[in-house]
């Protein structure tokens, strides 16, 4: 049944994949000028430019690039860097596992601020405690993310020297100890949203009719909130950052650069001011596959934990 | 008997005016807060004697002084007057920034949701295939192709971020093109641009325009992420995000550099967010 569900998804998701292909292959001829030109420099020699074009298959007519590049993709072949003497794809490979676990470590963390402070906003709203959070989460929605890295560095790193304010450390422990203060920017940065909207399904679910109901019954506060609150807080918590993952994924672009992290993201920017453009192609690539798998999963997820969804 | 009279007054209108006596307070704290930053933006000259891109390389990175309200920067520049400029820089471009993607998104939305079929089809495609990319990606990636600039700022922008306003505009005309009123004017034979022109739009656009206050938000929060990459508003022109990459050096001796134009953002952001939520508030009513 689940099988037959993410198989129907997939399959749904063939056209927008096309979609992707064809404007990731398009970029190069959005270039203003000779794209050869741009990248090798305006005195790159005539076979470098030659060669460059060849490579990219721009001297090819449009539609014989876009199948050869289709053809190169279904290989694993994202072409070779401009600066680096590497393949695309093996420098991708070898820094994913930094981004993948910032965007994981973010949403976990996200998911930890967010649930007690919306239930606590919601069990209380109207009160005191209630504007104070729903201030906070406004003011949080303006707040640029490498401001709060920024900000976390200076409070953490200068002024409480508890945590690495850059590098991936080295062991597990390392990692994770290096990665506490990016992942907690990140979740500071997606937790407004995350938390407003929590905020709004909890009253709602709060005021319906079945946890009136439960209250007549006799069932106590706390059981409430956990049986019927958290159920359908997971749920709208799943949704929202679901529909979030685009921030949340650019986010790491972004908090990658300020901790010097050697993700993705950071070699997207070096890539972009060295102008190695086969790398700033392959990379945009790899976020989108991260994106649509992603919007995947949580089109699964929110099946598993909503009996409503039928699979 | 009494309650009974007392709804006869109570007609939608005296409501209406009731309500509308009372804007929620989030809409008054909130364009307060933006009514002081544009006026700050626009009397710029005014409120400050000194030029935002002058270097004083004899008076570098000062404290707070009666000549320098917030200090000097690395350059020496008065960090006050850079904040006051930066806003007129950073503002104007984001609302200019919301006004294409708004008008695209509108329009398209509406086509999407009246019309159907295959216009309809081809516009969430295109959609769904944009929101595959993550927001800041596409940015960097359309800024870095089409070389740094406000020009490239505003074409990343309208590319990204049309999608919300098409979405939220088709899904209201869904809902509003089996209304009665528009059955009548089918029925009157008026033509397709007039329905959605005169019948459609109006009453489906206020959902845009509370959206594009949380979305000149996202702008701007985008144009200071494009500065801080080095990706934004080319300098001398002062700018939020290239004060606050450029204090990043100084951060272990003089941390406010960077602070500073983070919080401007953040009041900036706040105001906006508290306008857009009474705004929503006052929509709600109405």
């Amino acid at each position: 049944m689940l099988l037959r569900y993410v198989g129907r998804r997939l399959l749904l998701m063939f056209p927008v994949a096309i979609g992707v292909t064809l404007l990731v292959f398009f970029s190069i001829h959005m270039v203003p000028g000779s794209p050869a030109y741009t990248f090798l420099g305006p005195h790159a020699t005539k076979t470098a430019v030659a060669a460059f074009n060849q490579e990219w298959g721009l001297n090819r007519p449009v539609p014989v690039q876009y199948w050869f590049f289709l053809d190169r993709l279904f290989h694993g072949d994202l072409g070779e860097s401009l600066f680096y003497q590497s393949s695309v794809a093996q420098l991708v490979l070898t820094r994913l596992p930094v981004t993948l676990s910032l965007l994981v470590g973010g949403a976990l963390l996200s998911v930890v601020i967010a649930i007690p402070l919306a239930a606590i906003s919601a069990v209380k709203s109207g009160t005191i405690i209630d504007q104070i959070i729903r201030f906070a989460s406004t003011a949080g929605l303006g707040m640029p993310s490498f401001w709060i890295g920024t900000t976390l560095i200076i409070i953490f790193g200068l002024v409480f020297p508890l945590f690495p304010v850059g590098g991936y450390g080295t062991g597990f422990w390392g990692h994770v100890d290096a990665m506490f203060l990016p992942c907690l920017t990140i979740a500071i940065s997606i937790s407004p949203q995350l938390l407003r909207s929590l905020r709004t399904s909890l009253i709602d679910v709060l005021g319906s009719d079945y946890v009136a109901f439960a209250r007549a019954k006799g069932t106590n506060a706390r059981t409430i909130l956990l049986k019927y609150g958290f159920r359908n807080a997971a749920i709208a918590a799943v949704s929202v950052l679901g529909i979030n993952i685009g921030f949340l994924v650019g986010g790491t672009v972004v908090i990658e650069n300020v901790f010097a992290l050697p993700g993705l993201g950071q070699l997207m920017i070096t890539s972009i001011l060295d102008r190695d453009f086969p790398i700033v192609q392959g990379i945009t690539l790899i976020f989108s596959v991260v994106v649509i798998l992603t919007y995947l999963a949580t089109d699964v997820t929110y099946a598993l934990l909503d009996p409503r969804v039928r699979l | 008997m009494s309650d009974l009279e007392l709804d006869f007054d109570l007609t939608p209108s005296v409501v209406r005016k009731r309500q509308l006596r009372r804007p929620p307070t989030t809409l008054i704290v909130g364009g307060s807060i933006i009514g002081v930053i544009i006026v700050l933006a626009i009397f710029a000259p005014l409120v400050t004697s000194y030029n935002p891109t002058t270097i004083n390389l004899l008076q570098t990175l000062q404290g707070p002084s009666a000549a320098h309200w917030l200090g000097t920067d690395q350059l020496g520049r008065d960090i006050w007057t850079r904040l006051v400029y930066g806003a007129r820089t950073d503002l104007s471009v984001a609302f200019i920034a919301v006004l294409a993607p708004f008008a695209i998104g509108t329009v398209l939305g509406a086509f999407a949701g009246y019309l159907g079929g295959w216009l309809d089809n081809v516009i969430m495609r295109v959609a769904d295939v944009v929101v595959a990319f993550p927001f800041y990606v596409l940015v960097i990636l359309l800024v870095f192709l089409l070389g740094p600039g406000t020009s490239s700022i505003y074409i990343a922008i309208t590319v990204v971020s049309w999608i919300s306003y098409a979405r939220i505009i088709r899904g209201s005309t869904l809902v509003v093109k089996n209304q009665e009123y528009v059955l009548a004017a089918q029925l009157e034979g008026f033509s397709t641009l007039r329905i959605i022109l005169r019948h459609i739009l109006p009453n489906v656009i206020s959902q845009a325009i509370v959206f594009a206050m949380a979305d000149i938000v996202n702008d701007i929060l985008a144009i200071v992420t494009l500065g801080y990459l080095g990706l934004g508003i080319p300098p001398p022109a002062p700018d939020w995000g290239e004060m606050m990459a450029s204090g990043q050096q100084f951060l272990t001796t003089h941390w406010e550099l960077s602070t500073i134009p983070g919080i401007a953002v953040v009041i900036t952001g706040l105001g906006l967010s508290l306008f857009g939520d009474g705004l929503n508030e006052l929509m709600g009513r109405n």
